[in-house]
């Protein structure tokens, strides 16, 4: 058992109908994620994947019991997916629609401000526990149970990650895609958090970008909090030129703090196990844990 | 996206706020016609030609192989004929352009707005964008307006102020008597100021901007308050419902191979190195970039291929990295998650045979579902491709490749 998400979930799909709704929830089912139901506007009382279809999040809380929710709504109604989904008292909201204009997204986080959530994403891989439940788009064979835990705002490089942990004879508590936007639910602090309060988990990846400020202040929480648990970190975009988005929103060099290199330096400083090439997180994972262990 | 100075102006002028008016011109003919037509409409007796580039410092920056700065004063119709002509169709190098500077289209013609009265004219520095850290709108503003706002920030950070924007109420009055206060002001000018950043942010939020940065705002001799430059950002997540801003994009300020690159569905920047790469996810990407130049290569580009990386796009993928001559070596990163990595090799191989005669190495490195079986088809293949499963074993094959 891992965080956020486990194998007593009871998961929604909003945007459930939908071709990337169907394609992801049919993954997740054969995964093994106890999947309840989902949610389409209008199609209500009908089934889809053998699962009821509801026409709001709150029907189908009240219907299933449902607490964790995941959206593949587009882009214009996303943000309004995740008000909706909060109002309901889903407990875990992963957003992995990718697009959603900023000033949606402003008024998304407010509104959940001091509800009873956590927001995951949105532009997001989700967040899988290992061998229980795939609340995302990951490709689940990746993730061998274990006790490491991935915070990434990156899809592919987390599966990358998951994959040298397995590589290097360990594996996967839970992995959290928290997302590359520039306004997201939970930031990189906060999932290292969770996974740090975690009994299941004894170690953590923490795998940055360019731009913002996330990555250094997880950093600073980690040696406040007293670098209970080993951490590697990777920053992409060293070669990344300033001024230029690199495909995520978010991932731009504006100041002199949000390059890779000021981020790497601050994580040095504070107690984290820093690889130069992202070829090295498995098996610097490996070393760190054999001397915890040894 | 980001807006030319005089679109940026047309959008103010739509929410209300005050600006130095103007019209843009694409030849020196009709830069004079327009400044003919702005006289009658405004009585100005003065010019200023400015260079519309999607880059700042215009106004010391100079036109190649000339003296022609990019924004100058005209005192009479010749001048305006003059400067324009020095201008259009020329590059324009600014302290932001870069070495190779910015070829310039349009000029706008505006109006002189220095002119003399009963108070002295003032700049202040006035800008609204997003707070990431706080996920929230901000007004940042200075009286230090006119110049470079970091090297405000740097020699006299307690010049700069900010309002912070909740979202649930929006800007308040309040917040905008205090940046009018905060800045000095008195009787019109203050009412004027108080108006024009209430108008500013009701523009910046209508049309889903990212950033609106207005520098100098100009308190006018006679106590008006506008805006005399407009450097505007939009969220590109926002277009969708803002077709009329959409159709603002003017592609002749971006690379074309990168507008191609776009409209093919892949996110791809052009770099100076000599290790082209093709990934699927940015953040891979990046990582991709950085293996390179530790294996010894320089990134030649950045290239997202996107979750579905199909045959179409690999071999159109493959198209653009080629155009680059500098491009020495080709690394496929392709995490192949819940894409089967046997179908993305087959796509691999197929584009390969449809280009033809490419004669660097390709290093493929293709991990995940049915990743030995690509090993296979790669290796088969009867290409010069070199094939690996692992990252370590890619960035290997790159310091191999880049050794020569």
């Amino acid at each position: 058992m891992g965080v956020l998400v486990g194998k007593n979930s009871k998961v929604i799909v909003q945007g459930f109908t939908g071709s990337e709704g169907t394609f992801h929830a049919t993954q997740m089912i054969d995964y093994g994620t106890n999947v309840v139901g989902g949610v389409t506007p209008g199609k209500g009382g009908s089934l889809h994947l053998d699962r009821p279809v509801f026409n709001t999040v709150s029907d189908a809380v009240k219907t299933t019991g449902a607490d964790v929710s995941i959206i593949f709504v587009p882009a214009a109604f996303a943000a309004d997916a995740i008000m909706e989904a909060a109002d309901a008292g889903i407990k875990v909201i992963v957003c992995i629609t990718e697009g959603i204009p900023v000033k949606d997204m402003v008024n998304a986080k407010e509104y959940i401000k001091g509800k009873d959530c956590r927001l995951i994403g949105p532009n997001c891989p989700g967040v899988i526990t290992a061998g229980e439940a795939k609340v995302g788009i990951m490709p689940g064979f990746v993730f061998i149970p274990g006790r490491i835990g991935i915070v990434s705002k990156s899809g592919t490089l987390t599966y990358e990650a998951a994959d040298q942990i397995a590589k290097a004879g360990l594996g996967v508590s839970t992995a959290i895609g928290i997302g590359g936007d520039p306004i997201i639910g939970t930031t990189t602090r906060e999932a290292v958090e969770l996974l740090m309060n975690d009994p299941n988990t004894d170690g953590i990846v923490m795998i940055g970008e360019i731009g913002g400020t996330l990555e250094a202040e997880a950093a600073r929480w980690i040696r406040e909090n007293g670098n209970k648990k080993p951490v590697v970190g990777f920053i992409a975009g060293r070669t990344a030129p300033k001024g230029r988005t690199m495909g995520h929103a978010g991932a731009i060099v504006g100041g002199a703090d949000d390059t890779a290199e000021a981020k790497m330096a601050i994580m040095r400083e504070n107690g984290i196990n820093v690889v130069e090439s992202p070829a090295q997180i498995g098996k610097t994972m490996a070393e760190v844990m054999g001397k915890v262990t040894a | 996206m980001n807006l030319h100075e005089y679109q940026g102006k047309s959008i103010l002028k739509k929410f209300g706020v005050a600006i130095q008016e103007g019209i843009v011109a694409e030849t020196p003919e009709k830069a004079v016609a327009a400044a003919e037509e702005l006289t009658k409409q405004t009585g100005t007796g003065w010019w200023v030609v400015k260079s519309q580039i999607h880059a700042g410092g215009r106004g010391k920056g100079k036109i190649v192989g000339t003296e022609q700065r990019g924004v100058a004063l005209a005192k009479s119709l010749d001048d305006v004929k003059q400067i324009s002509s020095n201008i259009l169709g020329n590059v324009l190098v600014t302290l932001q352009t870069g070495e190779k500077g910015k070829k310039v289209n349009k000029v706008l013609v505006a109006q002189d707005v220095y002119y003399p009265g009963a108070e002295k004219p003032a700049e202040f520095y006035m800008s609204v964008l997003l707070n990431r850290g706080r996920g929230r709108n901000i007004i940042m503003y200075s009286p230090q307006g006119g110049m470079d706002i970091e090297s405000v920030a740097e020699e006299t950070p307690e010049l700069i102020f900010t309002e912070e924007i909740d979202p649930r109420v929006g800007l308040r009055d309040f917040q905008c008597r205090r940046i009018a206060f905060n800045l000095g002001l008195s009787g019109e000018s203050y009412k004027n100021m108080v108006k024009f950043v209430a108008s500013l942010y009701k523009a910046y939020e209508s049309i889903d901007a990212s950033m609106f940065e207005i520098n100098p705002v100009l308190k006018t001799s006679d106590s008006k308050i506008i805006a005399v430059d407009a450097k505007v950002t939009v969220d590109g997540n926002g277009l969708m419902r803002h077709p009329d801003i959409a159709e603002m994009r003017d592609t002749t300020e971006e690379d074309p191979t990168e507008v191609e690159a776009g409209s093919y569905g892949l996110n791809y920047v052009k770099l100076d190195g000599n290790v082209g790469c093709m990934v699927n996810g940015a953040g891979l990407a990046m990582a991709t970039m950085d293996i390179i130049k530790l294996a010894g290569g320089d990134p030649a580009n950045f290239l997202d291929v996107g979750g579905t990386a199909n045959a179409a796009r690999v071999e159109q993928a493959f198209r653009i990295i080629l155009r680059d001559s500098n491009v020495k070596a080709i690394l496929v990163n392709i995490f192949g998650g819940i894409v089967r990595c046997d179908r993305v090799a087959q796509g691999i191989v197929d584009a390969y045979k449809n280009i033809g005669d490419i004669k660097i190495p390709i290093i493929v490195r293709l991990q995940g579902t049915n990743a030995e079986k690509k090993k296979k088809i790669i290796n088969e293949s009867g290409l010069k491709v070199f094939s690996a499963i692992q990252l370590q074993e890619a960035a290997d094959l790159v310091k191999d490749v880049v050794k020569g």
